[in-house]
C-alpha cells in the first residue's frame, strides 16, 4: 500500500554532504514525523521521496517498486506544503481539480470527486473562491483537498502547520490526526516542533546533520532516549545533562565504562523528597522560577552545572538554596560519544563528582 | 496657530519644485497644445487665426493622415507582439542560474543603452541595399538581395525590426524578474499534480506572468505610437511616404511646413489614442490580472 524504503541515501549540494548513507523503512499506514532542527536534513529527505530532489547515493523504493528517477507525478504521493503552494489565479475548486485533469479523470467522476471532498474538509461555500480571499486555516484546508482527491498511498507534509497562529495550529493538529485515521494511509509528515512530533506521529525520526539519531514510538522516544541529542530535543525543557567526568566506573568484568555524562528529565527531579527515596542529591541555588500555573519550572546552578526542575500542582517554592533529589532509575547515562550507556545502575555515591567515588551495583551490556 | 498653518503648508512647499517644473513641461504645454489645435498660426506672425474645429476636419479628410495613422497602427503591433513573444521565448530560456546565462542576459540587454541614433545610423548601414551586411548575409544563403529602407515594400518592416532589436533586451530582463518572482514551490505542486510542461506553462505561468505581460504590452504600444528617432534619421516617412508615422508627421507639419495648428491637431489625436490605452490598460490591471 504505502511503504517507503530508503536504502544508503545520500545527498550531496555541491560538496556538502547533508545526508548521510541514510537508512529508513516508513510502515505502511503509519503517521511518521521526521523532527530536528533546522538544517538536519529532514526536508530534504521529504523531498527526495516525493521526487522534487534527486538523491545523490541510494534508493527509494514506495511498496515494491524502486522509485528512483521517476518523476513526482508518477511516485502516487501527495504534498502539502509549507506555504501551501496553491495556484493563485485559479478558484479552490480549479485548485483541487487541476491534478484530476492531468489524470484524465472523467468530468462526471471528478465533480463527484471534488464534492466529497469539499464536504470532508469543510469547503463547500468556498468553492468560487480565489486563495487570495481565504484565511491561512482554509488555504491549508484547500491544500489538505488538493493533496487527498488524488488518493495517494503516500501523504508527505512539509511542516504544514508552521503558518498558523497557535489556536488553529492545535485545531488542525487533531483535524490531521482524525485524517489520518480516516484514511489509514501513510502520512510522511516533517516539522521542527517536538511537540507537535510527539502529539502526532505513532512513530518519530529524529535528525540531526543529515543523520538519523533515533526512530522509535513517541514514548520510547522519552522513555528510553538513544542519545544526548534524542534526549535533550525531545520534552520541555529539556533533558538536563551534566557532566561526570570523576565517573571512571569499573565494571563487573574488570572493563571500565566510558560515562561521560548522565541526565535526568526535569520532571522527575523532586524538593524535598521522602528519605525513603534513594537518590541522587544535588545542592544548587535557584537562579529563576517560572509559573505555569498547573507546573512551575526553576533553574537551578550546582556545583555540576546549570539544571532545570519541573513541578507540578504544587505551591512556588520561594526557597533560594535547595536540595533536589532524582531517583536512581530516573538517570540516564551517556558515554563520551554522547550515546546511551543502558543498563548501568549507580547507587549509593553520595554525589556525582565529589572525591567519594560512587560504587557500581549492576552492569548489563554496554550500549 | 501659525505654527499650525505652517504644518499643513510644509509638505506642500516640500514639493513645489517639482510641481513647478510639471506643471511648466508637462501640463502647460498640453494645454497650450489644445488650444493651438483651433487656431491657423506659423509660428512666427503675431496674429493667429481662429478657424474653429476645421484643423480636425482637414486632418480626417486627409488621405496622408489615414496612412500613417494605418503605418503607426502596423508598425505598433507588429513591434509590439514581436517583441512580446520573442522575449517572453528567450526569457524561459534565461531564467536560471550560471555564468552564460548571466552573460546572455547582459549581452541581450545592452541594445537599450545604446543611444537611439546610433543605433538607427548603424542599422541604416547594415540595411545599405549595396554595400550592407544584411545583404551579404542574404546572399550567403542564395537569396536575393532586399532593399530593405530604400523600396515602399519592405521598408516599413526594416524599422520594426530595428524596433524588436532594441526591445527584446529591456522586455526580455522584465519578463525575468517577473519569472522570478513565482514561487518555486507553485511548479512543485504542479510537478505532483502530473502536470505537463505546455500545460503549466498555459495553465500557472502564463496568468501569473499576466501583469507583468499587460504593462510591457502598454508601455512598449504608448512607445511604439510615439516612435520617432528611427524613422528621422533612416526614411524621414519615405519612400512614398510608407515610413510616416504619427509622431514624425507631426513633426514635419509643425517644425517643417509651421503648420502648427494642423500639427496640435494631430497631437491632440496621439494624446486620445495614448489616453485611450492608459485606460484600457488600468481597467484591465484592476480587473483581469488582479492576483496574489
Amino acid at each position: 500500500m504505502g511503504r517507503i524504503e530508503l536504502k544508503g541515501i545520500s545527498k550531496f549540494f555541491k560538496d556538502e554532504e547533508v545526508i548521510k548513507n541514510l537508512d529508513l523503512t516508513i510502515r505502511d499506514g503509519s503517521f511518521t514525523v521526521l523532527v530536528g532542527p533546522s538544517g538536519c536534513g529532514k526536508s530534504t529527505t521529504l523531498r527526495m521521496i516525493a521526487g522534487l530532489d534527486e538523491q545523490t547515493k541510494g534508493e527509494i523504493w514506495i511498496d515494491d517498486k524502486c522509485v528512483n528517477g521517476v518523476p513526482p507525478g508518477d511516485r502516487d504521493v501527495a504534498m502539502v506544503f509549507q506555504n501551501y503552494a496553491l495556484y493563485p489565479t485559479m478558484n479552490v475548486y480549479d485548485n483541487i481539480e487541476f491534478g484530476l485533469i492531468n489524470r484524465k479523470v472523467p468530468k462526471k467522476e471528478r465533480e463527484k470527486l471534488i464534492k466529497d471532498i469539499a464536504e470532508i474538509v469543510g469547503l463547500s461555500d468556498y468553492m468560487k473562491k480565489k486563495p487570495e480571499m481565504l484565511s491561512g486555516g482554509q488555504r491549508q484546508r484547500v491544500a489538505l483537498a488538493r493533496a487527498m482527491v488524488k488518493k495517494p498511498q503516500v501523504f508527505i507534509l512539509d511542516e504544514p502547520l508552521s503558518n498558523l497562529d497557535a489556536k488553529l495550529r492545535h485545531q488542525m493538529r487533531t483535524e490531521l490526526i482524525q485524517l489520518h485515521e480516516r484514511l489509514g494511509t501513510t502520512f510522511v509528515y516533517v516539522t521542527h516542533d517536538q511537540v507537535e512530533a510527539m502529539s502526532m506521529g505513532d512513530e518519530i525520526v529524529i535528525m540531526n546533520k543529515g543523520v538519523i539519531q533515533q526512530a522509535a514510538s513517541p514514548m520510547t522516544l522519552y522513555n528510553d532516549p538513544a542519545n544526548v541529542f534524542a534526549a535533550q530535543f525531545i520534552g520541555t525543557p529539556a533533558m538536563n545533562i551534566l557532566p561526570s567526568q570523576e565517573l571512571q566506573l569499573p565494571s563487573a568484568q574488570g572493563k571500565r565504562h566510558d560515562i561521560a555524562s548522565f541526565g535526568f528529565r526535569p520532571e522527575h527531579a523532586l524538593f524535598h523528597a521522602p528519605a525513603a527515596i534513594e537518590g541522587l542529591r544535588l545542592d544548587g541555588m535557584v537562579l529563576t522560577r517560572e509559573s505555569l500555573g498547573a507546573e512551575n519550572i526553576y533553574q537551578i546552578q550546582s556545583s555540576l552545572g546549570m539544571f532545570s526542575v519541573k513541578t507540578f500542582l504544587e505551591p512556588l517554592t520561594s526557597d533560594t538554596l535547595v536540595t533536589v533529589t532524582v531517583p536512581y532509575e530516573r538517570l540516564y547515562y551517556f558515554n563520551s560519544e554522547g550515546q546511551r550507556l543502558r543498563q548501568v545502575e549507580v547507587r549509593r555515591g553520595e554525589e556525582i563528582g565529589t572525591a567519594q567515588a560512587p560504587e557500581l551495583v549492576s552492569v548489563g551490556g554496554g550500549l | 496657530m501659525t505654527s499650525r498653518l505652517w504644518e499643513k503648508l510644509k509638505p506642500y512647499g516640500m514639493i513645489s519644485p517639482s510641481l513647478a517644473v510639471f506643471g511648466i513641461f508637462f501640463i502647460y504645454p498640453i494645454f497650450y497644445m489644445i488650444y493651438l489645435s483651433f487656431f491657423d498660426w506659423n509660428f512666427v506672425s503675431p496674429t493667429k487665426n481662429y478657424v474653429g474645429l476645421q484643423n480636425f476636419t482637414d486632418l480626417l479628410s486627409d488621405k496622408e493622415f489615414m496612412q500613417v495613422l494605418l503605418n503607426t497602427t502596423i508598425y505598433t503591433f507588429a513591434t509590439v507582439s514581436l517583441t512580446l513573444s520573442i522575449s517572453l521565448a528567450i526569457a524561459l530560456w534565461l531564467n536560471r542560474s550560471g555564468l552564460f546565462y548571466g552573460f546572455v542576459q547582459g549581452a541581450i540587454f545592452s541594445p537599450h543603452i545604446i543611444s537611439l541614433v546610433s543605433i538607427s545610423l548603424l542599422w541604416s548601414w547594415l540595411m545599405d541595399p549595396e554595400y550592407g551586411l544584411l545583404n551579404w548575409v542574404i546572399g550567403l544563403f542564395g537569396l536575393s538581395p532586399l532593399q530593405w529602407l530604400s523600396h515602399p515594400d519592405t521598408s516599413l518592416m526594416s524599422l520594426i525590426l530595428v524596433a524588436v532589436w532594441k526591445g527584446i533586451g529591456f522586455n526580455t530582463l522584465v519578463f525575468i524578474a517577473g519569472l522570478q518572482s513565482i514561487p518555486p514551490s507553485i511548479y512543485e505542486a504542479a510537478a505532483l499534480d502530473r502536470s505537463k510542461r505546455w500545460r503549466t506553462f498555459r495553465k500557472l505561468t502564463l496568468p501569473m506572468l499576466s501583469p507583468t505581460l499587460f504593462f510591457l504590452a502598454i508601455m512598449s504600444m504608448i512607445g511604439s505610437f510615439q516612435v520617432f528617432e528611427t524613422i528621422a534619421i533612416m526614411t524621414q516617412g519615405g519612400p512614398v511616404n510608407s515610413t510616416n508615422t504619427l509622431v514624425y508627421y507631426i513633426y514635419e507639419y509643425g517644425f517643417r511646413f509651421f503648420k502648427i495648428g494642423y500639427a496640435s491637431a494631430a497631437g491632440v489625436m496621439l494624446l486620445i489614442i495614448v489616453g485611450v490605452l492608459t485606460i484600457i490598460y488600468f481597467r484591465m490591471l484592476s480587473k483581469r490580472v488582479h492576483y496574489r
